[in-house]
This record gives C-alpha cells, sequence and structure tokens, in this order.
C-alpha cells in the first residue's frame, strides 16, 4: 500500500476537496436537523470531532486484529461507545444544549461520516495519519455546519450567536430557521460550491 | 473443529471489545450520572414558581428577591392491586402561604419515556401549567409538545375532569387540541396528565406548613420511583 495519502494530505482533503457535506454529501441528517442556531450546530461539530478523532484512532490501533467479516461490528461498537461518552458528558455539563438537541447527539452512532473514516482510512493506515483524517474530516464538517448554520440564523433571525448582525428593520425570515430553510440552505450552498469548482477547473484550462 | 474455525476464535476481538467499553462506560456513567440527576432536579426546581404561580407572578417575585419554599416528598396511590410512586413538590410564599403543589409524572411517549411537572393549585382543583421534562418525541412532529402554545392549553383546567383530545379546530373545555401529525404525542401527554391528576388532586392537601420538618428542599430522586410496580 505504497500509494495511500499521507498524514498532511489526508488532514487537507477533508477540510475542502473532499468536505464530507459538500463533496461526500454524508452525515446530512444531523447538517440539516441542527443547523437552525450556530451554537447548536457549533456543539455538534465538536460532539463528531471528539467520536471522529476517538473511533478513527482506536480503530487504527487494532486495525491488523480484524476480521473482514466482523470490521463493521467492531467500527460500530468503537463508534456507539465514544457517542455515549459525548452525550453523557453533555447531559452532564451542558445540560440545555443536551436538551436542545435531543435525540440527535445519540444519533451521531448513525452518522454515515464516521463509519465511511473508519473505513476509509483508520482501518489501512496508522494512528497518526488516522487521527489526521479524523480531524481533517471533523474541521470539514464543522465548517459545513457552521457556513449553513450561519446563513439560516442571520437570515431567520436577524442575529448570529445572540449578537445583532442585520438592522432591526430585517423582516425575519422565520422560514429559515424552520426545517424547510435547512433544505433550502444546503441546496444553495451546495450549488454554489459546485459552481465556485466549476469556475476554477474552467480556468485552469 | 479447529480452534482457529470456531466462532469463539473468530469474535474474541468483539467480545473483549464490548467488555472493554461496557466497563468504561459503567465508569462514566457512575461518574456522571449523579451530576445528571442534579441537573434535572435543578431544572425541576427552576420551573417550579413558573408553574404554580404562572410565569408573570414568578417574574415578579423573582424580581423582588423572594423565592418560594420548596419541599418534596412521595406520595403513594394503590389502584388496582398496583402501586404507583409521585414525587410532588409542594410550594409556599415566602410568608408562609402554599400556593400550589407539582407533581412529576412519567409515562410512555411515542418514541421514549416521556416526563413531565404538572403544576396544580394548592386546593387540587385546577392545573396551573405543565412543564416537559424530558422527551425525544420525533422533533418537529411529536417535539411540539415542548411549545408554550401546546402546553398552555392546560392551564385553568379543572382537575376533576378528564380531558380528551381532538383533532383540528373548535376547542371546548376541557379538550386539549391534537398537534397535527402527532396525535400519538399528544394523546400519550394527555393521558398522562389525566391519569396523574385523578390519582393525586384529592391526596395533595397537607397540614405541615413550610418549616415543620427539617427535610432539605431538594432530596436527592431515586430514579424510577414514579414508574409503576406491580
Amino acid at each position: 500500500m505504497a500509494d495511500q495519502p499521507t498524514a498532511l494530505e489526508r488532514f487537507v482533503q477533508g477540510i475542502l476537496p473532499e468536505n464530507p457535506v459538500y463533496r461526500q454529501l454524508l452525515g446530512l441528517c444531523p447538517t440539516l436537523a441542527v443547523t437552525n442556531g450556530m451554537k447548536p450546530a457549533l456543539t455538534m461539530a465538536v460532539s463528531v470531532a471528539f467520536v471522529l478523532v476517538c473511533a478513527n484512532v482506536v480503530i487504527s490501533l487494532i486495525r491488523n486484529l480484524l476480521k473482514p467479516h466482523l470490521r463493521i461490528v467492531v467500527f460500530t461498537l468503537t463508534i456507539a461507545t465514544f457517542v455515549t461518552v459525548a452525550d453523557r458528558v453533555l447531559a452532564a455539563y451542558m445540560f440545555q444544549m443536551s436538551k436542545t438537541l435531543g435525540p440527535y447527539i445519540p444519533l451521531i452512532i448513525v452518522n454515515c461520516l464516521i463509519i465511511c473514516r473508519c473505513e476509509v482510512c483508520a482501518s489501512k493506515q496508522g494512528p497518526v495519519t488516522a487521527a489526521a483524517d479524523g480531524l481533517g474530516q471533523a474541521l470539514g464538517f464543522g465548517l459545513a455546519l457552521a457556513s449553513i448554520a450561519a446563513v439560516r440564523e442571520i437570515l431567520g433571525t436577524g442575529m448570529l450567536m445572540g449578537f445583532r448582525v442585520l438592522p432591526a428593520l430585517w423582516p425575519d425570515w422565520v422560514i429559515m430557521v424552520l426545517p424547510p430553510g435547512a433544505f433550502l440552505t444546503l441546496g444553495l450552498l451546495l450549488g454554489l460550491v459546485n459552481y465556485i469548482d466549476y469556475k476554477r477547473e474552467e480556468a485552469r484550462k | 473443529m479447529s480452534l482457529k474455525k470456531s466462532n469463539l476464535a473468530q469474535a474474541w476481538l468483539v467480545l473483549l471489545l464490548a467488555t472493554l467499553f461496557g466497563t468504561a462506560l459503567a465508569g462514566i456513567q457512575a461518574k456522571l450520572g449523579p451530576v445528571i440527576e442534579a441537573n434535572k432536579v435543578k431544572e425541576t426546581m427552576a420551573k417550579i414558581p413558573a408553574l404554580v404561580l404562572g410565569e408573570d407572578l414568578a417574574a415578579e417575585l423573582a424580581a423582588d428577591n423572594q423565592t418560594l419554599t420548596i419541599k418534596s416528598r412521595v406520595i403513594e396511590i394503590k389502584k388496582n392491586g398496583t402501586t404507583k410512586f409521585y414525587t410532588v413538590y409542594d410550594a409556599w410564599l415566602p410568608d408562609g402561604k402554599m400556593v400550589g403543589h407539582v407533581v412529576k409524572a412519567v409515562g410512555q411517549g411515542y418514541a421514549d419515556k416521556i416526563e413531565l411537572l404538572v403544576g396544580v393549585d394548592a386546593p387540587g382543583k385546577r392545573i396551573t401549567g405543565l412543564f416537559v421534562l424530558e422527551q425525544k418525541e420525533t422533533p418537529g412532529l411529536g417535539a411540539k409538545i415542548l411549545e408554550d402554545a401546546w402546553r398552555g392549553q392546560f392551564k385553568e383546567k379543572s382537575t376533576e375532569k378528564t380531558l380528551s383530545v381532538v383533532k383540528g379546530g373548535e376547542v371546548k373545555e376541557d379538550e386539549i387540541d391534537s398537534i397535527s401529525g402527532a396525535t400519538i404525542s399528544s394523546k400519550s401527554v394527555t393521558g398522562m396528565v389525566n391519569t396523574t391528576v385523578a390519582n393525586v388532586a384529592s391526596q395533595l392537601q397537607i397540614a405541615d406548613g413550610p418549616d415543620n420538618t427539617k427535610t432539605p428542599a431538594v432530596q436527592n430522586e431515586e430514579p424510577g420511583k414514579d414508574k409503576e410496580r406491580s
């Protein structure tokens, strides 16, 4: 396996070139569900980052012991453990936020992004690369969540993290903080990212 | 069968990891469980003034830097051969006047267990408020039981009548408008309120004043105390 990407390549790829949301369209459930405000979006991003990095490192450490037909069980077991840790810690130290996020924290278990990284990177490469991969992907996921949350919160309430950014005259587009706003924003931003990419390809030629 | 092919030999890693992770999680639960329970009790205590006095009066009281005296007790209800336990919080104004009670109710919702706080006035005649302590109902549908507009319907309802859930439109006295798309959540919350009120309302009167006993205002909750035992 000589042509596996290095740790640095893995890290950089996760942020934009292989962004989990805008490029791989993974982890869309939390992307749509918790981006009606910046605070829940960031809490979700940090929780996913914790689970992703920990699961990646653990899987990478035991990668030589994995039986091919039992690997998914091991991935799920590992991920579920770290998700439970994240869920309990949030309930203990950020009680209100944990109530706001409700079932979406336990649902990180079924976030395909994490199992995908275990499969693609952690089960094949060393712990340093796996950690770098986890960090990069988590950063990419966080950026995507933050960008969607920023658009939705600003247009929907005129505020960002409790600070007014649009003049008070702004007629709050309530639909943006409601579920349809999530689909609208994701679709438009996805289109924008693709358009920019297309233009850059054009310019290169 | 050779050892290599036996199931145990193949699955040893899964078994080992399950044991290790399970132990680690048990440790974390042992450490964080009490903190989480304390958070819940703290939230209950913070909600009680608004539940028995209403939002406005509760805000006034807080603005005057006064607090209610709150004590908790457990009411035992024997019915049809089963015994139910309800945690009840009694609240007194600073001048010693009893203002009302808050009863904790636990029941099955659409997705998972729902925990409610039901506020009842001092004589046990009217519901003064409803708060959802814990729920995992469907976001966007059943989770609307959290919203003021829906919970507010329970205010001022008589505790002597059974509330029924109706769909859409005209809501008469003793009726609760169902959340569209979440009939089961609406019905389970209303049902829980009905059962709780029917069981407990007559038992709420209390002779004790706020200072008669030395029990601390916040007692440790025993999880599962309100569950039905047969």
